[in-house]
């Protein structure tokens, strides 16, 4: 039973980034119907937000510190933040600490920028291309960027720790009643699966209860009746790609205390998220939510010890093994709408 | 009267026929006027780089190159010289290999083993590489050893830490200097024991292919020798980055230590899981829950982070280290790059050295002389203290640093400490028992 608890837990924060990514990935198709293989990438540039805004707060002075030496025997020369000459040391010591929370705020303006000069660059020009040139140039186009964050970053990964108050983990098998130390859980996944609750809340409400949200709910449903009352629905379109970009973009963010952030990250995210889409139902916004959880938390279970000494190798492919069996029973997804991708 | 049917058209036809055939590269041919592969004619000898310099080692790649560029230099008579002066053997002079400047060709392995083979195989028939060397994994090690095995050319391996490289897929041609995965089980396990006691429970995650099979195999053995009981042993996919589903059931399982055959991208996350779910600070069976890294790399402790603080593990050689030859090559790479070598970049650069002080020793770049004198060669002066290059398996024999996550570091660079010099009495093993034949030398042409 314990064991069964913990993997359901452990599901959670892998499924809130698959279901994250895979929402703002339906968004796109739902609106633009683009399928857009690039999205992992900004997940990815997400998390590199967060890297550089700690670059930014960590940049620093160099004092010599005479009384220790280099590996090359010279006197030590000791990086000191303008963050501490600003605030002082302990504010600017916590200032750093919090650099993946305050990463939120500097990532969300970047990336809408950059969610809408890719559209406006290079992702309009596709509209009415074969959903397979849009998948080479978007596929292309994450080549592109994880090459040039590579360039910038290399390609080691970029440690970029949770705030220390987040250190840790939490024992839920005490609250439970269970044994202490049976079902413990890092406190900063928490936080991503909370983060994630309110930002997938945060969409949800916005397409359903303002007229923005309204008018582009009504696009993705007759792109043409809608443009036909007058309303320029590319712009709302392109907001809405901006918009999927941000979610991407701070599910990235969030991500970096769990896994340091290299340069491929978004490609790892990215295939089993377009599997989310497609269990979910392309196009549909729950599905893809609930499909996100649903395979990170199977995903989970596959890779319990027990289940791999039962059938070995099944914590590869449990997840495509699903999307299977749906695609066999349910062809249209979880959630899935008639006519979406079928003409 | 004799007649010949020699015709102008015959003439020119068989003339460019011989004339395609002389112009044929020499591995092409069976049998020509070298005595073996790209025998270096000219004033230069051009020797092959290797190395991972896009993809996930990519980093790592550029510090072999580095370092491969500090030899280049150093061999030429440019630089300090940096370990050639610390070398025991004294037949390298800064006049480049027998006389002939060192030139070099760069190669991309891409850590994949079909793409470095392609890499290599360019390398020896279009630039005319005398010898390969380099990279940063055991599959491609093992891949790049058997091309270079058939091409006839010597391969000098760079990091590549499986039993595997001079054990079953041993080749004549190929020489490894890093160490492997018995000799961390070996070098590790007494540690570990007078640290955290013999009456242990181990759980074993392990990535899922062959250099992780054989560090599992080396370390269960050796701690299992010392009274550890494995609790379990699960293999994760390579492709894993969040560790966080295997890492949850490690405390129910009633283990009190963690070992993680984990290299690269691997290493990072899982550890960084690990201590994110707080095992650290566990208490279990009357215990402090303990994690072990078995092989470290100073990289991978950057990437990890504060995570790596007073864990055990095991490294071929770390720039800390206060003998002669390492202090000669710190400063002189840390003076050309400005910040000290990677123990990826020390294997290239003591590898280099080597097969250039064979040639020179042997009078000669056959790789069946070259093969010749780097076997049951003994040396001292780069950096790991009286090694031999040991004539049954091409492995390198010499003292294991068993190291640990330094809890107060000073820079990005001091991230280890050594806890210990494993002497290589200790670390040193029947060449039979992993198996595999070196067979006989190829010198291609």
């Amino acid at each position: 039973m314990d064991a069964i608890i913990l993997q359901i837990l452990n599901g959670l924060d892998k499924g809130s980034a698959y279901a994250l990514i895979a929402l703002g990935l339906t968004l796109i198709f739902g609106t633009l119907g683009v399928v857009n293989f690039a999205h992992g990438a900004l997940f990815m540039i997400g998390a590199f937000c967060a890297v550089t805004l700690s670059r930014i707060l960590t940049l620093s002075h160099v004092v010599v510190d005479s009384t220790k030496t280099d590996f090359l025997g010279r006197p030590l020369e000791v990086q000191v933040p303008y963050v501490y000459d600003i605030f002082g040391e302990a504010t600017g010591a916590a200032i750093i600490d919090w650099a993946v929370p305050l990463s939120i705020l500097f990532a969300i303006p970047v990336m809408l920028m950059v969610g809408v000069a890719m559209e406006r660059g290079l992702i309009k020009y596709f509209y009415k291309r074969p959903h397979a040139d849009q998948i080479l140039v978007t596929f292309g186009l994450a080549i592109v960027l994880q090459e040039i964050i590579k360039y910038f970053y290399g390609a080691n990964p970029i440690p970029t720790p949770a705030p220390s108050a987040f250190t840790g983990s939490f024992d839920f098998g005490a609250i439970l009643g269970f044994d202490p130390n049976t079902i413990i859980y890092p406190y900063w996944r928490l936080v991503y699966f909370a983060f994630a609750a309110v930002i997938i809340g945060a969409v949800f409400a916005f397409l359903q209860f303002t007229t923005f949200g309204m008018v582009v709910r009504a696009g993705m449903a007759d792109r043409e009746t809608v443009g036909l009352l007058g309303i320029n629905i590319d712009r709302r379109f392109t907001i809405m790609f901006g918009l999927a970009a941000a979610v991407a973009g701070l599910a990235g963010v969030m991500y970096t205390p769990i896994n340091s952030p290299n340069y491929h990250m978004g490609m790892d995210f990215l295939v089993l998220s377009f599997v989310v889409v497609v269990v979910g139902g392309m196009g549909s916004l729950p599905g893809a939510v609930l499909a996100g959880f649903l395979l990170g938390i199977l995903e989970s279970f596959a890779s319990m010890r027990e289940v791999i000494d039962l059938i070995p190798g099944i914590n590869q492919v449990i997840i495509y093994l699903v999307a299977i069996v749906i695609l066999l029973t349910r062809p249209r997804g979880l959630l899935g709408r008639k006519g979406v991708m079928e003409d | 009267m004799s007649k010949t049917n020699l015709t102008r058209r015959g003439l020119l036809r068989s003339g460019a026929v011989a004339g395609a055939g002389v112009a044929l590269p020499t591995i092409f041919t069976g049998s020509s006027v070298a005595a073996f592969t790209n025998e270096p004619t000219g004033s230069t000898v051009t020797l092959g780089f290797n190395v991972p310099q896009t993809g996930p080692y990519a980093d790592e790649g550029a510090d072999e190159l580095r370092a491969y560029e500090l030899a280049v230099e150093h061999l030429n008579g440019g630089g300090d010289g940096g370990m050639m002066n610390t070398f025991s053997s004294k037949a390298l002079n800064g006049s480049g290999i027998l006389g002939k400047k060192v030139q070099y060709v760069t190669g991309d392995t891409q850590t994949k083993s079909d793409a470095a083979r392609a890499s290599a195989k360019s390398m020896i028939e279009k630039d005319g590489a005398v010898m390969i060397t380099g990279g940063s994994s055991s599959g491609v090690a093992v891949a790049v050893q058997a091309l270079c095995q058939e091409a006839g050319v010597i391969f000098m391996a760079g990091l590549t830490h499986s039993n595997d490289t001079t054990g079953k897929d041993k080749r004549a041609n190929g020489f490894r200097h890093f160490f492997n995965s018995y000799m961390s089980g070996a070098a590790l396990a007494p540690i570990l024991a007078k640290n955290y006691g013999t009456d242990r429970k181990a759980y074993h995650l392990t990535a899922d292919y062959n250099w992780g099979y054989t560090t599992e195999e080396a370390i269960r053995n050796s701690t299992e020798a010392m009274g550890w009981e494995t609790v379990a042993a699960v293999k994760t996919p390579l492709t894993q980055t969040d560790f966080s589903s295997y890492i949850a059931p490690v405390l129910q399982s009633g283990a009190d230590v963690l070992v993680l055959n984990h290299y690269g991208g691997n290493m990072v996350n899982s550890l960084t899981n690990a201590v994110q779910f707080g095992l650290r600070e566990k208490v279990v069976n009357g215990k402090n829950f303990e994690i072990v890294v078995p092989l470290y790399s100073r990289l991978m402790a950057k990437g990890a982070g504060a995570n790596v603080k007073g864990i055990y593990g095991s490294t071929n050689w770390h720039w800390s280290l206060q003998d002669e030859g390492t202090k000669a090559f710190v400063k002189s790479f840390g003076t050309k790059y400005g910040f000290p070598p990677s123990q990826a970049a020390h294997t290239c650069y003591a590898q280099a050295l080597l097969y250039a002080d064979a040639v020179q020793r042997a009078g000669s770049f056959n790789p069946c002389a070259v093969a010749e004198a780097l076997e049951g060669f003994e040396f001292d002066g780069m950096g790991n203290g009286k090694t031999l290059y040991r004539a049954e398996d091409h492995q390198c024999f010499k003292d294991v640093l068993v190291v640990r996550g330094k809890e107060n570091p000073t820079s990005e660079f001091d991230l280890l400490e050594i806890v210990e010099i494993t002497p290589v009495e200790q670390v040193t093993y029947d060449a039979s028992i992993f198996g595999g034949q070196l067979g006989t030398c190829n010198p291609g042409a």
